[in-house]
């Protein structure tokens, strides 16, 4: 078993470019989830507004791909809109239900045959991303770096714009939840009836707040989307918001450390456990006492069974997450 | 103990306002802050809230009474626009607020508290506070990112909050979660948080509900003196005690309508009231013994 390999690439991923996404999205659904108290169930959504407002610069408006920015940030008002005006005023679960099937719908739509015009159905989009390559400063032919940390030119240059956006948000995140429209927020989290009854419109800040996580949301995507030079509807299916879901809780929820490095620790776990899995599983089955264990065609399977394991130990051990409070946790119940 | 009570010269005028109201309900008043009108809420089929009308007194202390289901946090609900009534018109201050929704009525002056606390748990007992200032840059989310934008503001409603807190003897607890204050501590909050609105009208529902005897005096005391202040005091309880220690005017509801308005002395003698609260004709409707 090659120990080395399997502790460089969990390091390697601690800071790869998929927990740069993954914290991207983790900090718009903070502001969502976390510190509004929004379930939103429907981050691929915005997710998938920020890739496909860059592919569709290419695939259907022949425009730079700059534009993609704003196509996108027009695309995730009128999702937050669509989706918001009717739930925002019911029951917290509503708008987990409608935002989950909303997802769907728009990940549906992307893909079928009929708009392939627009959004290049399942193949997806392929060549938008030649400006934001152009602009890098690194040969993508050679490889920078030391091992663990070697990557091409490219994924370089798209990791450092990941993470320098992943700074930039958090600390604008950090800012805002610091200041009276953060605690408006907060507040409408805990009880919306008595911040109504101090003279907030509570409507209008939690469309704000879904808006503006979308619109972090709405980054990751396109980071994400930058990275592998491709547009694929798939890439945003449900799967996506629950691992980020899943990456948020792990960190902790309403701490802006938690959305950053619980992402960083959710793909370190998983690339730690599905090397040692291989690693384990290389030359011949894994048998215990006699008994088999697993196979290599196992890994993939088991490997997402141990990950639910884990995250339900923490969930038993340490509900808050790594960063969340505990005394704010045990407020809860009242 | 009532007879040794000094009142202040804004408790003198409205008592001397009200002593001259003849006590019958739906009486109008010299000078009324707040004012309903046919105002009537169905749920279903039944008719929670029928208030032919109603006046409040500006600067007294108005007490709304009645059994269990009267309909008196109904009517809270409905004159807040936290619900909304079937007919009728209701006036603030002469601003009709039919068509006002309930987040804008904070910043008119007209502010409410609920029957069950609503402290906002996880949020320290300062940040309640300062929750409750309207008219906040910081609250535009653009303003949020530009700390130097709302900062001279926020340091005046920090101040302003702590004054407060120190008249609700709360200031010890001022950096602890609120989650951690007692149910006492809890309704002295929703008061104080309430006040940094800057109200004109403060709507108490059941501010006595749930708080032991010692602090019930000095919530009383709290009550008087938000009168004291200039503020007019509307506020729901059925601990008959306080209501006649505290109040200047009561307002007797039952199945949904006013059936008795007076001072508390007259109230506490009406036999609608004693019928209403005693029941001593159990099981038919008190209306109907009313009108036969």
């Amino acid at each position: 078993m090659d120990i080395i390999k399997i502790i460089e690439n969990t390091i390697a991923a601690f800071f790869g470019i998929d927990a740069a996404y993954f914290a991207l999205a983790a900090i718009g659904l903070n502001i969502q989830f976390g510190y509004t108290g929004l379930l939103n169930f429907g981050q691929s959504a915005f997710m998938a507004c920020g890739a496909y407002g860059l592919g569709m610069t290419s695939q259907y408006f022949g425009v730079g791909m700059w534009w993609g920015i704003l196509i996108g940030l027009a695309l995730v008002v009128i999702l937050g809109l669509l989706v918001g005006i009717p739930t925002l005023r019911l029951r917290a679960d509503y708008l987990a239900i409608v935002t989950i099937a909303t997802a769907e719908i728009v990940r549906l739509v992307v893909r079928s045959v009929r708009f392939k015009q627009y959004f290049g159905g399942s193949d997806g989009i392929n060549s938008f991303s030649a400006s934001f390559r152009n602009l890098s400063p690194f040969d993508p032919g050679a490889q920078y770096g030391i091992r663990p940390f070697q990557y091409s030119g490219y994924s370089l240059w798209t990791m450092i714009v990941g993470w320098s956006l992943v700074i930039i948000f958090s600390s604008l995140v950090y800012m805002l939840m610091k200041s009276p429209w953060g605690r408006v927020v907060k507040a409408i989290r805990e009880d919306e009836d008595a911040v109504r009854s101090l003279g907030k419109n509570v409507y209008s800040y939690k469309m704000q707040s879904l808006i503006i996580g979308g619109v972090v949301g709405m980054f990751s995507g396109m980071i994400f989307a930058l990275d592998r030079g491709s547009v694929q509807p798939d890439n945003y299916s449900r799967d996506v918001t629950f691992y980020v879901l899943t990456a948020l809780v792990l960190g902790g929820v309403a701490k802006v450390r938690g959305s950053v490095i619980g992402p960083m620790m959710f793909w370190g776990l998983y690339v730690f456990s599905d090397n040692f899995l291989r690693e384990l599983t290389k030359d011949k089955p894994f048998n215990l006492f006699g008994i088999g264990i697993i196979q290599k065609s196992q890994v993939g399977p088991v490997n997402y069974m141990l990950i639910g394991l884990g995250l339900m130990l923490l969930m038993t051990i340490r509900p808050q997450g790594v960063f969340g409070s505990k005394e704010e946790m045990a407020l809860d119940g009242r | 103990m009532d007879a040794e009570r000094n009142y202040s010269e804004l408790a003198q005028r409205a008592r001397a306002a009200l002593a001259s109201v003849n006590a019958s309900p739906g009486v109008a008043k010299p000078d009324p802050i707040l004012l309903a009108e046919n105002v009537r809420r169905n749920f279903g089929g039944v008719t929670a809230v029928d208030v032919q009308h109603l006046e409040v007194q500006r600067g007294s202390i108005t007490a709304l009474i009645g059994p269990n289901g009267a309909g008196k946090t109904t009517l809270f609900n409905l004159l807040t626009g936290f619900d909304t009534p079937d007919t009728g018109e209701w006036m603030f201050d002469s601003k009709n607020l039919k068509k006002v929704v309930a987040h804008k009525t904070a910043s008119l002056g007209m502010v409410r508290t609920f029957q069950l606390t609503k402290s906002l748990t996880k949020l320290s007992v300062i940040e309640n506070m300062k929750l409750g200032a309207t008219h906040q840059i910081g609250e535009k989310w653009w303003n949020g990112l530009l700390p130097f934008r709302y900062r001279k503001q926020e340091e005046i409603i920090e101040r302003r909050a702590d004054e407060l807190l120190k008249r609700f003897k709360l200031d010890h607890m001022r950096d602890q979660y609120a989650g951690t204050l007692s149910g006492g501590q809890r309704k002295l909050l929703e008061m104080a948080r309430a006040l940094m609105t800057n109200p004109r009208l403060v709507m108490l529902d059941e501010p006595m509900a749930g708080v032991n005897p010692a602090l019930k005096q000095s919530l009383n005391e709290h009550i008087r003196g938000l009168r004291d202040d200039g503020m007019t005091v509307l506020f729901v309880e059925h601990d008959m005690d306080m209501v006649h220690d505290v109040s200047d005017w009561v307002v007797v509801m039952a199945e949904g309508r006013i059936i008795a308005e007076g001072t508390p002395e007259q109230i506490s003698s009406n036999p609608a009231v004693i019928e209403a609260y005693l029941g001593t004709h159990q099981g038919k409707s008190l209306l109907k013994e009313e009108n036969a």
